[in-house]
């Protein structure tokens, strides 16, 4: 009865793991490789007033929406595909699954090589990682509308734009936007991967940079600052699934 | 029957496809060799790479990395999931902090690793190990707090000691949860190892396809890409038999 709500609880979890980070840090830290909470929270101001932070976070940014819209619209199309048509299924399927179980960072160089060391390998990468789980839920969205329903509109007279537009996309709302967050965690991932391992002008540059000369505060600030983002932009998405999936379940 | 018949030609066709594109892009010198080796390079590139066996002690290098990792992770994990899953209100409090962490790309922590354990395996068992963790812990949360009650309040009131009641009830009824947190770590481990020996390291399998890159050797980094992923596959394989015996033992 006592015991403080859990969310209440959570915080306080943090706040001592973060003082405990503080007082061990400052007591036997070696400044060149770690630093205490405190220090990292000021570094934040004098980070992001280095217009070229400020930029590269942008850029960064800029290469996961792109990569986001692309696999999420080759996604939506190709598990449209395969998930209404039993003959392209028979045939695609089992090459997207054997390509999606592929380990894609072996070919992470390969995407350098062929697009270059700009934003196009960065999107590029994010869209190989994103596109796969999309197929696949907007897929089994589409394999599970009862074929009844298909048929009945069929029956009354429905041609095939409006069983897309009247049966079809009203039952796949839940799964497009299931199928979005999933789409966004790997892309995030993809993203940050192929710019952690070579960048021009994005996060990758700084986050290499701060390694290199012993800048832990800065280094972690950024990493603070592109974990927050990362958490906005899948909780939007999670947002977004919870709002738009539940009609159907009144 | 016939429409199966097609569908695997459709299969077969899509790949001959490939390999055809891949012939004449190539043969016909329309895309330099540095960006697509011809196929025959590669196949030459990967029975020079089964003869010499010079991946060796890369492998081995990757392979530590990921045992080590592994190990680490289901040790940490399952014991955080056994502590978190003993009251309610633990998991109340902690599941969902562990799940936002798990939501966060954790290689970005990697350039804060390779700064604390060097680019050595160090920073690489690290990142494997700490991106397993949430996997394992989470499913063990959920395969230990999802036991039904029932079953511990017929366990108990015919007598059972708590570590009776841990091994004979619990444990079963969380093992296929568990082996499933373990295999998803396991594979994840994997991806971020490789991952991490791409973007910074000495030696091991993602390093070795870096090098061939940065040197513009592509056949021979296609030849190690080949490589590096029958490894996964084989791992694959391995964590899924492991995965149903675990099952089947729970079983008999």
């Amino acid at each position: 009865m006592s015991r403080p709500e859990p969310a209440v609880a959570r915080l306080a979890v943090i706040a001592l793991l973060l003082g405990i980070w503080e007082v061990a840090a400052r007591a036997f830290g070696n400044p060149l490789f770690i630093c205490p909470p405190s220090r990292v929270v000021a570094s934040f101001a004098a980070l992001f007033r280095d217009a070229d932070v400020v930029e590269a976070v942008y850029y960064t940014s800029f290469e996961i929406l792109v990569a986001f819209v692309i696999a999420v619209v080759i996604g939506f199309a190709l598990g449209l595909a395969v998930g209404l048509h039993r003959f392209t299924r028979g045939a695609m399927y089992p090459v997207i699954l054997l390509l999606y179980a592929m380990p894609q960072v072996t070919i992470l160089p390969l995407f350098v090589v062929v697009f270059g060391i700009g934003a196009v390998s960065k999107i590029a990468f994010g869209v190989s990682h994103g596109v796969f789980p999309m197929i696949m839920t907007v897929a089994a969205g589409a394999q599970s509308i009862e074929p009844i329903l298909l048929r009945s509109a069929r029956s009354m007279g429905a041609n095939r734009m409006q069983v897309l537009r009247y049966v079809v996309f009203p039952h796949l709302v839940p799964s497009f936007f299931a199928g979005m967050r999933l789409a966004m965690t790997a892309v995030l991932l993809g993203v940050l991967v192929a710019e952690l391992y070579v960048s021009q002008a994005g996060v990758g540059r700084f986050t290499s940079a701060f390694t290199q000369t012993f800048q832990p505060a800065n280094l972690f600030a950024l990493i603070g600052v592109l974990a927050a983002l990362a958490i906005t932009l899948n909780e939007l998405c999670r947002r977004a699934e919870l709002r738009f999936s539940r009609w159907c379940a009144g | 029957m016939n429409s199966r018949v097609t569908q695997r030609l459709v299969q077969a066709a899509f790949v001959a496809s490939i390999a055809l594109l891949w012939h004449f892009a190539t043969a016909s010198g329309r895309v330099a060799p540095l960006l697509l080796p011809p196929m025959p390079a590669v196949g030459h590139e990967l029975s020079a790479l089964a003869a010499d066996a010079d991946f060796w002690p890369d492998l081995r290098t990757t392979l530590f990395e990921l045992v080590m990792a592994f190990l680490l992770a289901a040790a940490a994990g399952t014991a955080a999931g056994y502590a978190v899953s003993r009251t309610r209100y633990a998991v109340r409090t902690f599941e969902p902090l562990m799940a936002g962490m798990y939501a966060v790309p954790a290689i970005l922590l990697f350039p804060l690793y390779v700064l604390f354990f060097g680019l050595g395996p160090g920073s690489k068992i690290a990142i494997g190990a700490t991106i397993a963790f949430f996997p394992v812990a989470l499913s063990t949360v959920t395969g230990l707090s999802g036991v039904n009650r029932l079953y511990l309040t017929a366990a108990r009131s015919m007598g059972a000691s708590s570590g009776q009641t841990f091994r004979l009830v619990m444990l079963p009824a969380a093992l296929p949860a568990i082996l499933a947190g373990l295999r998803i770590g396991a594979n994840a481990a994997f991806m971020a190892i490789l991952g991490a020996e791409t973007i910074a390291s000495f030696a091991g399998l993602g390093h070795r396809i870096v090098s061939m890159a940065e040197s513009m050797d592509t056949a021979k980094m296609f030849a190690n890409i080949v490589l590096a992923m029958s490894v996964a596959a084989m791992i694959n394989i391995a964590v899924s038999a492991a995965e149903k015996r675990g099952w089947k033992h729970e079983q008999a």
